[in-house]
């Protein structure tokens, strides 16, 4: 999970993350369109994503591809988020009947 | 038709039985994803995906391959179109022993960009591979998969 945290702690990652969640499948050359840095740069922070198991690669021939792979992510949305967004939907939940109630009175 | 794919990793802390068992075994599949998979689990066979708790049929295909535990390919249809190659995508799940976890792959391919399908799935696996990893590793159900499942 520290490795997932490190990756996203960084906005190229960040970008490039939302280029593959904008289309799969995208090659290292599509990939380092539209960004202002080396092939090798772009190589590096890929590296990092796929250690964190945020991009998985499928090779085709000679050809890698990279795919958004937001199941990590998913772990600490189960592990660190759902529990305080339960709460705050129940706060929510109390908060429209104590209006709507007081809007009947 | 360009179709468009998707490949999910994840590694789990279990032998590559325990994560097939999970996938083909209806008894065990509900209790991490509120669906259970029916079928004989040979090339050729039907296979469906059944809600547990509503008992509807929710997907619908044929086993394509079936290695167990390593690989099994099954095509992925609503129903409604099962039957219809233009409506059939493909789900290939891999397991792979690494030490002593498995890097289970799932590629969801054949896809119709944009369609219903596409949108769902896109929620389902991450959800799903999520649940299975927390299951196996820890034992225990996730009862607020159905919810979140409901509100998303």
């Amino acid at each position: 999970m520290d490795l997932v945290f490190k990756a996203l702690a960084d906005p190229t990652r960040r970008k490039l993350l939302d280029r593959l969640h904008g289309k799969s499948g995208l090659t290292l050359t599509e990939l380092c369109e539209q960004m202002d840095m080396t092939r090798q740069a772009v190589t590096q922070h890929l590296a990092v994503l796929e250690e964190a198991n945020l991009v998985s690669v499928v090779w085709r021939g000679r050809e890698k591809h990279h795919y958004l792979n937001p199941v990590p992510i998913h772990e600490i949305y189960d592990r660190w988020v759902k529990k305080f967004e339960r709460t705050s939907l129940r706060t929510l939940n109390q908060l429209k009947k104590r209006l709507e109630g007081e809007s009947h009175d | 038709m360009t179709r468009t794919e998707y490949v999910y990793v994840t590694y789990i802390s279990a032998t590559p039985q325990r994560i097939w068992d999970a996938i083909v075994q209806p008894e065990f599949a509900r209790q991490y994803w509120q669906h259970e998979n029916i079928s004989e689990w040979k090339p050729g066979s039907g296979w469906k995906h059944r809600d547990t708790e509503s008992g509807e049929i929710k997907i619908a295909g044929k086993i394509l391959e079936a290695i167990p535990p390593k690989r099994l390919v099954l095509t992925w249809a609503y129903p409604k179109d099962e039957g219809n190659a233009g409506e059939t995508s493909r789900v290939t799940f891999e397991l792979e022993p690494i030490d002593s976890m498995v890097r289970l792959t799932v590629t969801h391919d054949e896809l119709v960009p944009g369609s219903n399908m596409e949108k769902g799935i896109k929620q389902g696996w991450p959800r799903v591979l999520s649940s299975l990893k927390t299951f196996l590793e820890t034992g225990k159900p996730l009862p607020t998969w159905s919810k979140a499942k409901a509100s998303a």
